[in-house]
């Protein structure tokens, strides 16, 4: 269900700290099970690259959240902006590249 | 003194049958917690949870001949044999560092998983899981599958090249059938084992290889469907394992599209599309009936609808539970049990009145295996 475009203004270089508790854990729960399908339950790929930590060290989460957001054309990665808002797919870039070291 | 004389007899008396017969159990893949729960189908409750097997996401399993065995294929390249009378993992090997899935020779004597990193297929001796053969594949294997004859097939994501393997030697033969087309996503064999189908994801197509004539050229089918339409990101990868062929049809998931597509198993003419409530992840032929049973993709993943494959109308249309994985039938196909990731439940449904008869607590269920698989070539 395409979400309302609420988010679109929202600048790169939001902090985690803007998504509610109950909000987190949804997304969590879609890194796990969603993003899972592809990338492995556990991030450590399947399909789709790993995506653990170390696998994204050095990676820029704006340039991540574009891709969340907006696929990767000619593979199985697709564009996941009618399931996600621009801050959703930020939250998820964050969370990615930080989660092993938190 | 009582109680000594029953104990002495307790030692004469052969050992009570902790045996139980297998036929009617199953396994219940738990993706995030690495178990497995063994469930009898009869009594439609669980019996044991069976546990350590790893990473279980996109997990599948299949039987020894017996029904004993159950060989699990891991995400994280664990294979692990599960005996089903003593409930517990009799043997474990981490083979490779991530793979999709497996199949077990027609005489039940190897096993063997098909593997994403590194890619390639490897072969193991089912009694111990000794490797047995290692071919390696410039990519990810999908879509392997057993074939007569101690033999397999299986195909190249990466590559689009599909191969079968004869291992019934002292050294194993592998032959090339040629290149499928861009990134073949799975693959499936029909019963008789005469068509292996393999599904595109890079283009548009499905190609086919008869497999009782292997001199016949490959025939590709499908090409142009959807053509008029703007395709959706796909968010799950279609299922073809349980592609279900009824009413000399194949059954088949549309990539991208909210669509079950019907195709002449013989001529592969087009039969028809049926519009279904979202993109189809499995779609599995209810036995010894005309129905269909279709499953979908995340977010539309709370929904299955029932299919005739007669007039290719929805007849019916359930909402079991949160995140709907997976379908299994009984082997007659008086029930179906359905997985339900996000309520923690398998959902038992009778199938001629379409209402639920039990639930099953489970933890986020994925696959569900019943024996009666040991006996069907292709799974």
């Amino acid at each position: 269900m395409p979400k309302l475009a609420l988010f679109l203004a929202i600048l790169p270089g939001m902090a985690l700290a803007e998504i509610a508790p109950e909000q987190a854990a949804r997304l969590e729960h879609i890194v796990t099970q969603d993003c899972g399908s592809c990338h492995g339950l556990t991030l450590r790929g399947g399909l789709g690259r790993p995506l653990t930590t170390e696998a994204l060290a050095g990676a820029d989460p704006a340039t991540l959240a574009t891709i969340i957001l907006d696929g990767v054309p000619g593979t199985a990665m697709p564009p996941w902006r009618p399931l996600l808002t621009e801050e959703e797919a930020r939250w998820i870039a964050d969370y990615l590249t930080t989660k092993d070291q938190r | 003194m009582k109680r000594a004389l029953a104990l002495a007899l307790l030692t004469l008396l052969p050992l009570p049958a902790l045996a139980q017969a297998t036929g009617d159990l199953g396994l219940v893949v738990e993706r995030a917690s690495g178990s497995l729960l063994l469930v009898d189908r009869s009594d439609r409750a669980a019996l044991t949870r069976i546990e350590g097997l790893g990473d279980l996401s996109h997990a599948s399993l299949t039987y020894s001949p017996d029904e004993r065995f159950a060989y699990v294929f891991g995400r994280d390249g664990g294979l692990s044999k599960v005996d089903l009378i003593d409930r517990k993992v009799v043997a474990r090997t981490m083979q490779a560092g991530n793979s999709i899935g497996g199949a077990i020779s027609d005489d039940g004597r190897l096993v063997a998983v098909s593997n994403y990193e590194p890619g390639g297929v490897k072969v193991f001796d089912a009694g111990t899981l000794a490797p047995v053969a290692d071919i390696p594949a410039e990519g990810k294997t999908i879509g392997l599958v057993d074939l007569p004859g101690r033999r397999f097939a299986w195909a190249v994501w990466d590559t689009g090249e599909v191969f079968t393997g004869d291992f019934s030697g002292a050294a194993p033969v592998v032959t090339s059938l040629g290149i499928a087309g861009v990134n073949p996503f799975d693959a499936v064999l029909t019963a008789d084992a005469h068509t292996y189908l393999v599904g595109l994801f890079g283009e548009k197509g499905v190609m086919s290889y008869d497999l009782w004539s292997p001199e016949t050229p490959p025939q590709k089918f499908l090409t142009d469907y959807g053509k008029t339409g703007e395709d959706m990101p796909v968010y799950k990868m279609p299922h073809l394992q349980g592609w279900a062929f009824t009413e000399g049809q194949f059954a088949l998931p549309a990539v991208g599209r909210h669509e079950v597509l019907w195709v002449d198993s013989e001529t592969h003419a087009d039969r028809g599309a049926t519009p279904v409530h979202g993109q189809p992840v499995f779609i599995i032929a209810q036995p010894a009936s005309p129905y269909v049973w279709v499953n979908f993709a995340t977010p539309l993943n709370d929904t299955v609808q029932v299919i005739d494959s007669r007039d290719h109308k929805v007849v019916a249309t359930l909402t079991p539970g949160k995140a709907v994985l997976h379908m299994e039938f009984a082997p007659r196909g008086a029930e179906v049990w359905i997985s339900a990731r996000d309520d923690d439940r398998v959902l038992v449904y009778d199938t001629r009145t379409r209402e639920k008869l039990a639930e099953i607590a489970a933890k986020a269920p994925s696959g569900i295996f019943f024996t009666a698989r040991a006996h069907r070539p292709g799974l």
